[in-house]
């Protein structure tokens, strides 16, 4: 099963390889990865996702504690969070049929066009990877020239059982825990 | 006052309360060096000059599992620190707390494949428990405490500094930190009372319960409390190979060593136990055999300071975070309460009339002959000649094992081996840590001909300081463990394992100035160990036993433990 986990680190030298190489070293695998800073300095927030069974999970967050320099480790899978990725696509998109096509699938995604070329685009996409999948394979048939995605990124809930979402907005998309738990 | 980092290091080193060093120069630690001949005296502590890097992790870990006190070696850069690695993995796979010094390149030359360079914390990641780059002289002395700390609590294991040239060369106040806190490490020490509780009841009620001890419970000197908790519960006791001399072997209520090369009643008892109380053990593959067959029917309760070993390769029913010794402080204490509370121990006196069956039946077997030393009755020797108080080491192989299996170890700390890492050459610069650490103690290097050439240079280092390590060298010209599973699992191939060519090592021993006596036939054992033992420094006692000689019982790789061989 996919798993979420979110870490916060010391922010020292070598502290990627530090957790990538745990995966390496114990055969487990990184599916995405990111890291960015925090607002508390000498703090930084790697957001990882990986899948195995239970015990193989267990294993994985067991050693990332391990680990000297990671201050806390949280699986989010099975917890409220929101879940992220952003996707920029080179897609073809001459005059005519095709860019209507185009726009009008980045209109029913909620994407965004950021650049434009006489017979291309360049668009933007955030959801889940499931969001990001499906416009990836509408995109598909019109013929995409390049893909850039980034990991996903998450953040636990506040409040969760406090707040509704209704269903059919965009947080349909994701496959929250959320929903299981209200 | 203002000082060089080459000195803040010694100081820092002072301050741990540290004596003994064993390391190697070389370009990158000069300046260390020239502050030790400057002011390590005067500092009261004592370089050790080993002769290859190797050698001084091997020694530093020794010294540390003879004493509990961290290890410290001190190493060049690139090489100096390569050499290292083999001493560092092993100080890693057996939790041994150990502080490795190495030398780098200066810190602008780092990454430009300068003399000598090598990315050792790169290197060395997968195989210290942390590590460290000082990029700024003033982080060396917060470094260097933040080191031993980490090395030695917790579940110990190595750390090393590395060191730029320029950091030991550039001028700081010295301020050694008093004490010390990281948010990103508090190991828990304390059992979760209500574990604990659990633990405690189901033990009271097993019938047919074995206590499983590792070397976990060395490490935090929960011997007595083992004993204690043994007996107030009448448990039968096996100890892992990393774990022997927790529980005393010569106790009425002792198993021996467990798993490959355990007896035939200790793992007959493990695998038809109806609970496993595991004490600073990890269910190592060489523990266990084939996991799905691995005491089916038995209840886990699995004690461990390191929560990643629970549940790692047999899943806990009872898991319990904490250190071995305070655990098992709490556990007396609940068992004490449960008792006056009316609990009723079941009755166990069938499960130990089956376990003594089971040891009558296949006890430890060797046949002795007249013409051919065993190195059984070597080992059987030794323990009578020292009264089984001697500091063993052992180097890896059949030797091993049979010092394992019958030198019955009743002391903790007193068993020295290569136990995960299994790595040669461990034996005799180990025992010259032991000996540094514990003048007083009769110390014993129980060594192969094979493990005994990949370190036989520190005879150098023995003699140089005269370190009274005593080496027992079990010599059958083979690698005989490699050879044995030639023999039994590749239909007699023996590939590569005969060491067809061997030095004298009589008079090896004695081109470094070192005594040396030999032992040919059976009836010249005893003497010959008797007076070498008797000897005042280093001595080398060579005893040529028969060559094909095999390690039994022995469970095959990766079969179950109930399949064992016995002979």
């Amino acid at each position: 099963m996919r798993h979420t986990i979110s870490l916060l680190v010391e922010n020292e030298y070598g502290m990627l390889t530090r957790v990538a190489g745990l995966f390496s070293a114990r055969g487990y695998q990184i599916d995405t990865l990111c890291v960015g800073p925090t607002l508390e300095e000498g703090i930084a927030r790697m957001t990882l996702t990986t899948h195995g069974n239970d015990q193989v999970i267990e294993q994985i967050i067991k050693q990332l504690r391990k680990l000297i320099k990671v201050i806390k480790v949280t699986d989010l899978t099975g917890r409220p969070h929101v879940e992220r990725e952003m996707v920029m696509v080179t897609v073809n998109a001459r005059q005519g049929e095709q860019r209507q096509e185009v726009l009008s699938l980045v209109e029913i995604f909620r994407a965004r066009v950021v650049d434009v070329s006489t017979d291309a685009f360049i668009v933007e996409l955030t959801g889940n990877a499931e969001k990001v999948e499906a416009f990836i394979e509408l995109l598909k048939p019109i013929g995409i020239r390049e893909v850039v995605r980034t990991g996903t990124v998450a953040i636990t809930r506040v409040a969760a059982n406090k707040v509704y979402h209704p269903k059919g907005n965009e947080e349909t998309f994701s496959q929250l825990s959320f929903d299981e738990k209200v | 006052m203002n000082m060089r980092g080459a000195r803040i290091l010694i100081e820092a080193l002072r301050c741990e309360n540290v004596k003994h060093v064993f390391g190697y120069p070389g370009g990158a630690v000069l300046h260390v060096y020239d502050e030790i001949a400057k002011s390590a005296d005067e500092l009261g502590i004592t370089h050790y000059l080993v002769r290859h890097e190797q050698g001084a992790l091997f020694a530093a870990a020794g010294y540390a599992q003879a004493t509990g006190k961290t290890g410290v070696a001190l190493v060049t850069s690139g090489p100096g620190g390569t050499n290292a690695v083999t001493g560092i993995a092993n100080a890693f796979m057996d939790s041994i707390p150990v502080v490795v010094f190495t030398g780098q390149v200066p810190t602008h030359l780092i990454g430009n494949d300068a003399f000598q360079e090598a990315d050792l914390t790169g290197i060395t990641r997968s195989c210290t428990k942390h590590n460290y780059l000082v990029k700024n002289v003033d982080d060396l002395a917060p470094t260097i405490k933040e080191a031993f700390h980490v090395a030695g609590t917790g579940r110990p294991g190595p750390v090393l500094v590395d060191m730029p040239k320029d950091m030991t060369a550039q001028l700081c106040q010295f301020k050694y930190p008093e004490t010390i806190s990281m948010r990103s490490y508090n190991p828990t020490l304390k059992g979760h009372p209500a574990q604990i509780k659990k633990a405690v009841e189901a033990i009271i009620n097993a019938k047919r319960p074995v206590l499983y001890v590792g070397g976990g419970a060395v490490t935090a000197g929960a011997h007595e409390e083992i004993r204690l908790l043994a007996e107030k519960l009448n448990l039968p006791v096996t100890c892992t190979l990393m774990g022997l001399g927790a529980f005393p072997a010569s106790h009425p209520q002792s198993l021996g060593m467990l798993g490959m090369h355990g007896g035939y009643w200790t793992n007959m008892a493990v695998n038809n136990s109806d609970l496993l109380i595991s004490i600073g053990a990890r269910f190592d593959d060489r523990v266990t055999g084939k996991l799905d067959e691995f005491a089916k029917g038995a209840k886990i309760i699995h004690v461990d300071i390191d929560p990643a070993c629970i549940s790692k390769n047999v899943k806990a029913d009872i898991p319990v975070v904490g250190d071995a010794r305070v655990v098992c402080q709490q556990m007396l204490a609940e068992v004490a309460r449960q008792f006056e509370a009316g609990s009723k121990m079941a009755d166990r006196q069938p499960w130990i009339d089956q376990i003594a069956e089971w040891k009558r039946q296949h006890p430890f077997f060797y046949k002795e002959e007249n013409d051919v030393i065993k190195p059984q009755y070597v080992i059987h020797e030794l323990h009578r000649i020292t009264k089984g108080k001697a500091v063993v080491s052992a180097d890896v192989g059949q030797h091993q094992m049979w010092t394992a299996q019958l030198y019955g170890f009743d002391e903790p700390r007193n068993w020295l081996n290569s136990g995960g890492l299994g790595a040669m050459g461990y034996g005799f610069p180990a025992a010259m840590g032991a000996a540094v650490a514990r003048p007083k103690d009769l110390v014993v290097a129980v060594v192969g001909d094979g493990g005994f050439q990949m370190s036989f240079n520190e005879l150098a280092t023995v003699k140089q300081y005269n370190i009274p390590v005593k080496i027992l060298l079990i010599n059958n010209g083979y690698l005989g463990m490699v050879r044995q599973w030639q023999e039994q699992f590749y239909a007699h191939t023996y590939s590569q394992s005969d060491l067809e060519v061997s030095p004298d090592f009589v008079k090896l021993a004695e081109a470094y100035g070192v005594t040396a006596l030999r032992a040919t036939k059976p009836g010249e054992v005893t003497h010959t160990l008797e007076k070498g033992l008797n000897m005042s420094g280093p001595v080398l006692i060579e005893m040529q036993v028969a060559r094909e000689e095999n390690v039994f019982p022995i469970v095959p790789a990766g079969a179950a433990l109930k399949d064992m061989i016995l002979q």
